[in-house]
């Protein structure tokens, strides 16, 4: 017995299937926790998802899922979940694409994709070209911004309250009592790769002083003595020695005079 | 519903809502064919929730309707990503709030699954049982809403009745009538003393039925509930496949799909019933769905009932599963991990998984993204309603306004899950 999540049957030969419906179109297909999920071409979607549908019977697009990752070149990913109801199996199809790189629309294939590509366009800016109807969905009216890219803070920008004043709901920049705290809990010596909050105030201490270079005598030169080394030191001594100070005479003692 | 204002009506071709094609030539006999475009909501007590429906009506007849959803909008799936995994799972009581049992199973199964993580044989039962009576209270509470748009009151009485008893027995097994955050990964949270599970039986025996036969008796054949619901937002079997419908809507369009026994999760490959499935695919049958799916649910929680197994009701994972508080009290290590796993929580091994289940509303997914840290990397909510309600538009274009209360009744939409 392992997990009890919903048992899904690993469909024969799909990846002979997915090859031949596919061909190059396909970049990657990896089956991990027993589900297919595959990579395809950005730009020769239209034709997989027709190929999905119609010859590997893929009959429903239930979902299209955003996933954002910054490092990437390309960061969003786009995720669309397939069912197909007569062959019981589940199929993840993903494509990659940037703020700047449409991806074509399935709302020809699927019309269910409509509001579905909206919310990805809503909550990550992922254009989707084709879609005749990509408004906002989730967020207010006039909203700016993608709330659900990793850059977008948690708590916004905007906040709205009513205002007694202005007898309406207005907009305001957020204001936070105190600062917005992120616990991660991670284990410091587990491999967090940051400075733990609190030690950036502590004292950097003042850098070692290098290690002193060991005076090294290997030429007569260098011992400081010898004829040379002897009239360099007249030289100098001749110039700067001044006579020898008389010696100062003795002091009278006190009281004497009294 | 609000009529507008007469400076808001608008004639054919006006720039306010763009595209409408415009038929200029003069019938005889009418002077002139005008459009109304009414807002139905957002505080409209048929709308179920906060749904605005912009409508452009000709007479009495839908045109055009485009819903406006995201008033409820709350960004869960962005707190969830801040959250450890186990803090996150109270967020998913307060999306679906009709239905809280099931929205946890999808998030519980999902972290079992990229945990491979065994469940007790007891939890699986359990939470089968109470996600089970989730189905029941949530259809009840869908029924007699369903019942109450279109003109009947009585029946909603006896249904709530019914449901109010669900609510309590929701709160006797976890402390909350709604918000009940008990299943838990690995199993769920505390044990059920016996009697609440022998008052479950006989609640099902008993008054449970006869409450609800009794306040259907009232509606299924009366000749009005029929006239306003039969051949009404007519969904054939390609239209309810291409719409990504699922749950009882696709089964009232006539296909007999159902994850329970397809994809079977927890203890439901064990467990005999029969999905009912619609002939004509009209709001009718999608009622008449429902309240079979009670009957089959009373069925599925006797049979847990008598085969639920003796036995611990959570893993003993400990570094999933918290200790008790008991044993905090006496062991050493048992404290390390409470402390640990409330703090930091459970580490989830990298990799993506999509779990669905069939909750009372439809397919209800949850596509989980780990990077191997203590909090979801990504946590996407697959709503049953977005489907559903989307296509709203094509099920109600060529009825009456009347007709849009059934309709609505018949989606089963809640807005805590559609907005998230």
């Amino acid at each position: 017995m392992s997990h009890p999540a919903p048992v899904i049957a690993p469909r024969k030969d799909l990846t002979k299937a997915l090859k031949a419906a596919l061909g190059k179109d396909m970049l990657a297909h990896v089956h991990a926790h027993n589900e297919d999920s595959i990579t395809v071409k950005r730009d020769a979607l239209d034709g997989v998802m027709v190929a999905l549908r119609d010859r590997l019977e893929y009959q429903q697009l239930m979902e299209i899922a955003g996933v954002d990752y910054p490092d990437r070149a390309e960061r969003f990913e786009v995720v669309y979940h397939l069912l197909s109801v007569t062959h019981n199996h589940r199929l993840r199809v993903r494509v990659t694409a940037s703020e700047a790189t449409p991806v074509p629309s399935v709302t020809g294939i699927w019309p269910v994709a409509g509001w579905l590509e909206r919310e990805v366009f809503d909550m990550y800016g992922v254009l989707f070209s084709g879609n005749t109807d990509l408004r906002r969905i989730l967020t207010d009216y006039g909203f700016e911004g993608h709330p659900f890219r990793k850059d977008f803070p948690l708590t916004g920008y905007t906040e709205m309250r009513y205002s007694e004043e202005a007898k309406r709901v207005v907009y305001e920049p957020v204001k936070l009592a105190q600062d917005f705290r992120q616990f991660d809990f991670l284990s410091p010596w587990e491999g967090a790769d940051y400075v733990l909050p609190g030690d950036e105030k502590a004292a950097t201490p003042p850098p070692a002083p290098p290690p002193p270079t060991p005076k090294v005598t290997d030429k007569p030169a260098e011992t400081g003595a010898g004829k040379a080394a002897n009239k360099a030191a007249a030289k100098t001594s001749k110039g700067t020695a001044k006579a020898p100070a008389k010696p100062r005479a003795p002091r009278k003692p006190k009281g004497d005079a009294a | 519903m609000t009529d507008t204002p007469a400076s808001t009506i608008k004639h054919h071709g006006s720039d306010m809502f763009e595209g409408y094609p415009v038929d200029t030539a003069d019938t005889p006999g009418d002077l002139q064919v005008t459009n109304y475009t009414i807002n139905f909501g957002p505080q409209h007590p048929a709308a179920h929730g906060v749904l605005r429906l912009v409508m452009e009506l000709d007479g009495e007849i839908i045109e055009r309707l485009d819903p406006h959803i995201g008033l409820l909008h709350r960004g869960t799936e962005k707190l969830i990503e801040h959250k450890t995994y186990l803090q996150a799972l109270p967020y998913f009581d307060r999306l679906d709030y009709a239905s809280p049992l099931a929205m946890e199973h999808s998030y519980v199964l999902a972290i079992e699954k990229l945990l491979n993580l065994e469940v007790p044989l007891r939890a699986q039962y359990l939470r089968v049982l109470f996600a089970e009576m989730t189905r029941i209270s949530n259809h009840l509470l869908n029924i007699a809403h369903h019942i109450l748009d279109v003109g009947a009151l009585t029946p909603g009485l006896w249904l709530y009745e019914a449901r109010e008893d669900c609510l309590g027995f929701f709160e006797r097994a976890s402390g909350a009538r709604m918000h009940c955050a008990w299943f838990r990964p690995g199993g769920v949270h505390q044990d059920v003393p016996l009697k609440l599970l022998t008052d479950i039986a006989d609640w099902l025996d008993d008054r449970m039925p006869r409450l609800f036969e009794d306040g259907l008796a009232l509606v299924l054949d009366n000749r009005i509930f029929k006239q306003r619901n039969v051949d009404i937002a007519y969904v054939s079997k390609e239209d309810a496949l291409a719409w990504g419908f699922s749950g009882p809507m696709i089964r009232g369009a006539g296909i007999p799909w159902d994850i329970r026994k397809s994809q079977p999760y927890d203890v439901y490959a064990k467990m005999d019933f029969d999905i009912p499935v619609g002939t004509r695919g009209d709001c009718y049958d999608r009622f008449m769905v429902r309240v079979e799916e009670v009957r089959q649910s009373i069925r599925i929680m006797k049979q847990c009932l008598q085969q639920m197994p003796e036995g611990p009701v959570c893993s003993d994972d400990r570094k999933v599963v918290p200790p008790k508080r008991a044993e905090m009290k006496q062991s050493m290590e048992s404290l390390i991990h409470h402390f640990k796993l409330y703090t930091e929580g459970f580490h989830v091994p990298a990799g993506e998984v999509y779990v669905a289940t069939e909750s009372p509303k439809g397919e209800f997914g949850v596509f989980l993204v780990s990077d191997g840290t203590n909090k979801p990397y990504r946590c996407k909510i697959r709503p049953t309603a977005f489907s559903h309600l989307q296509a709203m538009d094509f099920m109600s274009k060529g009825h009456m306004l009347a007709d849009t209360t059934a309709i609505i009744g018949a989606l089963d939409i809640v807005f805590g899950e559609c907005d998230r």
